[in-house]
């Protein structure tokens, strides 16, 4: 068991708050650097897409578990960022300055699309989300001449300083770095003032107001900045996919990204990484699974969005913290043996506050 | 100058005439005290002071400023704080991250150096959380500091609301029922923390109170209110023997 003593309020804000953290963290790096000279091409390629997922998932955090506000329609900032990414390429721009673009578009939508929003609270705020997802939809189904219309668009390698990132393994790091990068600012985000305010919005908009915490404003940057690292995911996804068309980023892509950051554990950056390991490895279980079922249920259509709904239930049920959750009580288990008490959490609750309707 | 002052407030909800014509001025440096039974609309006059509801009519100065318009989230900036009847805390964080958040609005960072830490924000951080500790030792929730909100007994979370408020720097506190709920004992503390805000950190209070022993251990001034109007307003001896404040509280003796 380890006694942590307080010796300064440095202590508090620092992000590795003890040398266990540097050590374990430190091998988790070296193991993710050395991956793809250990591993096969496949999972490589699988690794990278669950980074996608985690970028995604750190994006649409912020909205959803720090500030209160249940997005139903963030595979439209992965739409975005996707072709916006894919046409600045088209356009000849370098890699870097498209992928930043398409995530400065993004943050702007994100931003603009607040603006209706930002009074509604609940399930009109998710029903309103859901509406302006499919509203994107659309407009990329319709605007042929930026995205190919319904018949879609290729996307061209990423080249970085002339050098084409053409093999999985650079697509692997490209992904890592921009997940690390992600992951640093959702991380400072949370310890700033912003990050606090986001926090007093979701659990007593009246009282954050009365702080002098402006909540029009604060929406909009958690939105915006949401929509920033959603269109980042996004652009690297348009590589992955390789050619897109408007119904890769449909409803069902919004509900997995959502399940993501509610399995892994809402208000917590862990859960966002959590849940996209989950995520990213779920359809590999379902397609094991099948071999094994009867083909009656093993080949049923909606079989997997079936799953992910039954999943997501359960987990709002039975674990509301989520995996992030579970594995803090698990931790806690071993720091406390044998003193642990079944009644510590006894009195967590969920963070989704859709039942505030008002 | 007056320090604060409401003239002719009157607020409506729907045909009910909640707060009908009140008056006060408020002396820096005192405790006001507001009283009256269940329903009364004392609730409500906070509200309107902290610009939740809007007036029907009327006026309200502070340090001579009409505040009467000022969008809500700018109230505190004025140096006005306020309490909540039913605590309003930020359940999920940590007693110290509610006292931060008490801090946002001498918070003067960008979203830039929020995102990537810079180290002006840093230094900034660190004065907050003196500042911080500061009210922690004076409200003694030391012990208290890393807990969740929702694992703290009631009477905790009352003065942590109290800290949150102390921590924006107010000049005039309002308090709205600050025993309610409290034990005999901690309703003592609380009547010493409100005489020790008002001497040693010198800041004003409107409060709300229906325990009458705090009421007159610390007001300099009471005003009593009936549906919504004024019955009578006085030291707090004065107040408490005025017939119709008697009357109100009692309710009516039909045979007289
Ligand atoms: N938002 C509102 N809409 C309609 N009526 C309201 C609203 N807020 C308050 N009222 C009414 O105004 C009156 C005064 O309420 P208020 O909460 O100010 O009472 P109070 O004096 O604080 O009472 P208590 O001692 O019970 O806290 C009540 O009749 C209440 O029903
Ligand atoms: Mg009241």
């Amino acid at each position: 068991m380890r006694i942590i003593f307080k010796t300064s309020y440095l202590q508090d804000i620092k992000l590795l708050k003890h040398n266990g953290y540097i050590f374990w963290y430190g091998i988790l790096l070296f193991a993710l650097l050395i991956a793809p000279a250990v591993l096969g091409e496949f999972y490589i390629g699988e690794m990278a897409f669950i980074f996608i997922y985690a970028i995604a998932g750190l994006g649409l955090m912020i909205p959803v578990g720090f500030t209160g506000l249940p997005s139903l329609g963030h595979a439209a900032f992965m739409a975005i960022g996707a072709y916006a990414n894919a046409y600045f390429l088209h356009k000849g721009i370098p890699f870097f300055i498209s992928i930043f673009l398409a995530g400065l578009i993004s943050f702007s939508v994100g931003a603009l699309i607040t603006i209706p929003l930002r009074k509604m609270t609940g399930i009109y705020f998710a029903i309103a989300s859901l509406a302006f997802a499919i509203i994107v939809e659309e407009i990329i189904a319709h605007w042929k001449s930026v995205t190919g219309g319904l018949g879609g668009m290729s996307v061209d390698y990423p080249v970085i300083f002339g050098f084409e990132l053409d093999s999985t393994w650079h697509f692997y790091f490209l992904c890592l770095a921009i997940l690390l990068a992600v992951l640093y600012c959702a991380l400072n985000l949370v310890r700033s003032p912003s990050g606090r305010a986001f926090i007093a919005i979701r659990d007593s908009e009246i009282s954050a107001e009365s702080m002098g915490i402006n909540l029009s404003i604060y929406k909009i940057k958690s939105f915006a900045i949401s929509g920033f690292f959603t269109g980042l995911a996004g652009a690297l996804f348009a590589h992955r996919l390789s050619y897109l068309t408007p119904d890769a980023f449909n409803f069902l892509l919004s509900i997995q990204l959502l399940m993501m950051v509610v399995v892994g554990g809402l208000g917590t950056v862990h859960g966002a990484i959590f849940g996209a390991i989950f995520v990213g490895l779920l359809p590999q279980v379902i397609a094991i699974a099948k071999d094994y079922l009867p083909p009656a249920i093993g080949q049923f259509p909606g079989l997997e969005p079936g799953l992910f709904g039954i999943i997501m239930v359960l987990f709002i049920i039975f674990e509301p913290m989520g995996l992030y959750g579970r594995w803090v009580k698990f931790k806690l288990y071993f720091d406390m043996f044998p003193l642990y008490r079944k009644a510590t959490f006894k009195r967590q609750k969920t963070y989704l506050k859709t039942e505030r309707v008002q | 100058m007056t320090f604060f002052k409401a003239e002719n407030i009157s607020i409506d909800f729907g045909g009910i005439r909640a707060v009908n014509e009140v008056s006060f001025d408020v002396e820096k440096g005192t405790v006001f005290t507001i009283v009256g039974p269940n329903g009364a609309g004392k609730t409500t006059i906070f509200n309107i002071i902290s610009r939740i509801y809007n007036l029907s009519e009327g006026r309200i100065t502070f340090e001579d400023k009409d505040i009467t318009h000022v969008p809500a989230h700018q109230v505190v900036n004025l140096g006005i704080a306020r309490t909540f009847q039913n605590i309003e805390l930020f359940e999920h964080a940590t007693v110290l991250h509610n006292l931060l958040i008490g801090r946002h609005i001498h918070c003067r960072s960008t979203f830039f150096s929020d995102l990537f830490f810079l180290p002006s924000l840093k230094r900034m951080e660190l004065e907050h959380r003196r500042k911080v500790e500061d009210v922690i030792d004076f409200l003694d929730l030391q012990h208290y500091r890393n807990q969740l909100i929702q694992n703290l007994p009631y009477g905790v979370r009352k003065i942590v609301e109290l800290g949150r408020a102390l921590c924006t720097e107010p000049k005039l506190l309002l308090l709205d029922e600050p025993a309610s709920g409290l034990n005999v004992d901690e309703t003592e503390d609380m009547s010493f923390w409100i005489d020790d805000i008002k001497k040693l950190l010198g800041i004003s209070v409107i409060m709300v109170e229906h325990n009458m022993k705090l009421v007159s251990q610390v007001s300099d001034h009471v005003l009593a209110i009936n549906y919504g109007r004024v019955l009578a307003d006085g030291k707090p001896r004065e107040v408490q023997e005025n017939p119709d404040v008697i009357k109100a509280y009692l309710g009516e003796d039909k045979d007289v």
